[in-house]
């Protein structure tokens, strides 16, 4: 589904990693993690292509991303449902409006997707805030608003950046599940934390690998965790 | 796509903010100027054409008389011009229409005999009319200081007048076209700006630019001319109010004479033509620059 070959990426002079290369398959569950500034951000925002690497190649479906245009990377982006670290909400808009957003970008019907929305909204238990704003929301509850933004569309894969981030452990055990749960509908997930309790909780229930960035190189993590 | 009454999309973009009010505003404005303009120059045509109305098709001999003998003299070049291709009818103006012509300068109480009015004769013409020169030589024959006056002085610096007046319009409506393009690409430009996060946002989701620009180039488009109608409408208002020129007295009038009258509602259209393009161009840009 995702494809990432000898890419590297600097901020200026300044390299953030490497040669790196990443495959994810069709119905993976893959967790990124390592130490915070190692990258994860970066590497998850190349297979989104909000980044194009400095070397290498990123391709999406099988399509080198390298030769899209601006179209064809909205297109794609379409097809990958992202939870962004910082949530990425439009303020002014309902929390049901900002779950509706890539069905209206993408000129769905958004009457039809009404129903979809309720229904995401009430399986991250958000059915009482769809009429909120964003900024009413709690941490927890903005991550899983998200989560809910992300897979409107259905998409294959989906590219959560510490979704997480800023909730209890009880909430982060429910995010996670949600994502579990998302997988075995087949859908193919890339998750980055730095909470390796959580990955090690969450382990025993699926087949999901762990990728470890450091130091500038991407390793897979085994039994060291 | 966008349409359908999908009011959510309509609300991406905040309806509130300086730009929105300001797009109204400098429509209504410039549209209230165009429309003003327009009938500045619609006036000075209609004046134009009443002044040559009133003064094609006729022409007026005149010979002054030695007292007594005018009815002769009267007589005399009345054969002149009948004998004269391109002149349709003669009527004499007797002393006392005269009289009641000047009544308005002199009173009613004319010393006729004092003034020693000259003969007048008004005539029509043909289409081609006559051949003014051989005509006053044919006249001065009878009487060497007859003159045949066609009028031809009164037309020429109406009409310049009036082409002038025609031109300066013109300049005007394109200066407030242009100032209008600018002053919305400057208030599309700065809502584009306020509202960079929500396109970054937009654009994570998987908006392409077209989208985003639609969604701009709708709300500036409609502002646009929502302004222009108000602004049009009060400018009709004010034509309206202004009394119709009048060509006997030569009294300047504004206003409009048959397609003119569209004017008003074509103008709220170039505004949102206007707005389309000043819109589409600043969004070009601004999606250009962000990648
Ligand atoms: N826009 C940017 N300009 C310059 N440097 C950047 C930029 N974004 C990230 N960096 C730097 O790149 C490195 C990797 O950042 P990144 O956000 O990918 O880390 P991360 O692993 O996601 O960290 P965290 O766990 O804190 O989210 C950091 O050192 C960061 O300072
Ligand atoms: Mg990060």
């Amino acid at each position: 589904m995702i494809e990432l070959e000898d890419v590297s990426v600097s901020y200026g002079d300044r390299p953030v990693f490497g040669d790196v290369s990443l495959n994810l398959p069709q119905g993976s569950f893959h967790f990124l993690t390592g130490p915070s500034g190692a990258g994860k951000t970066t590497l998850l925002r190349l297979c989104y292509l909000a980044r194009r690497p400095d070397r290498g190649r990123v391709s999406l479906f099988g399509e080198p991303a390298a030769a899209l245009d601006r179209d064809g990377v909205s297109a794609l982006r379409r097809r990958v449902g992202v939870v962004h670290q910082d949530c990425q909400f439009v303020d002014h808009l309902s929390v049901a409006e900002n779950v509706l957003l890539p069905v209206m970008v993408s000129g769905g019907d958004v009457a039809a997707a009404e129903a979809d929305m309720k229904d995401l909204l009430s399986w991250v238990g958000l059915d009482h805030a769809a009429e909120r704003l964003p900024t009413e929301l709690s941490g927890g509850e903005r991550q899983r608003a998200a989560l809910a933004r992300a897979v409107i569309l259905s998409p294959d894969v989906i590219l959560a950046d510490e979704p997480t981030g800023n909730v209890d452990w009880e909430m982060s055990l429910r995010i996670i599940g949600l994502l579990v749960e998302l997988n075995k509908l087949g859908k193919t997930i890339l998750c980055a934390t730095h909470d390796l309790s959580l990955i090690r909780q969450v382990k025993s229930r699926t087949s999901a690998r762990v990728l470890r960035l450091r130091s500038g190189a991407l390793e897979l993590a085994g039994s060291d965790l | 796509m966008l349409s359908g009454g999908d009011q959510s999309v309509e609300r991406i973009v905040p309806r509130s903010g300086f730009t929105m009010t300001l797009t109204l505003a400098a429509a209504a404005a410039m549209a209230f100027l165009a429309v003003f303009v327009a009938a500045v120059a619609g006036g000075a045509d209609r004046l134009a054409d009443a002044w040559e109305d009133s003064l094609t098709g006729t022409a007026t001999v005149r010979a002054p008389v030695a007292l007594g003998d005018g009815d002769a003299l009267a007589q005399a070049l009345g054969q002149v011009l009948d004998q004269t291709p391109g002149i349709e009818t003669r009527r004499r103006i007797g002393t006392d229409e005269q009289a009641a012509l000047l009544s308005p300068w002199f009173g009613d109480e004319i010393p006729l005999d004092l003034l020693n009015l000259p003969v007048l004769i008004e005539v029509t013409l043909t289409d081609e009319g006559p051949d003014a020169e051989e005509l006053t030589d044919r006249l001065r024959a009878v009487s060497p200081e007859a003159v045949y006056d066609d009028h031809g002085q009164w037309q020429a610096p109406v009409q310049a007048a009036a082409s002038r007046l025609r031109l300066l319009a013109l300049t005007s409506l394109l200066v407030i076209g242009l100032i209008t393009a600018a002053v919305l690409a400057l208030a599309a430009n700065a809502s584009l700006a306020a509202n960079g996060r929500i396109i970054d946002v937009l654009r994570l989701v998987g908006a392409s630019d077209r989208f985003i620009t639609r969604l701009f180039v709708r709300r500036f488009a409609v502002r646009a001319a929502a302004g222009a109608a108000i602004g049009s409408l009060i400018g009709l208002l004010a034509v309206l109010a202004v009394p119709a020129p009048d060509a006997a007295t030569g009294a300047p009038g504004v206003g409009f004479s048959g397609a003119g009258w569209s004017w008003p509602f074509i103008v709220p259209v170039l505004a949102a033509i206007i707005a389309y393009g000043a819109t589409r161009a600043a969004a070009a840009r601004r999606l250009r620059d962000i990648s």
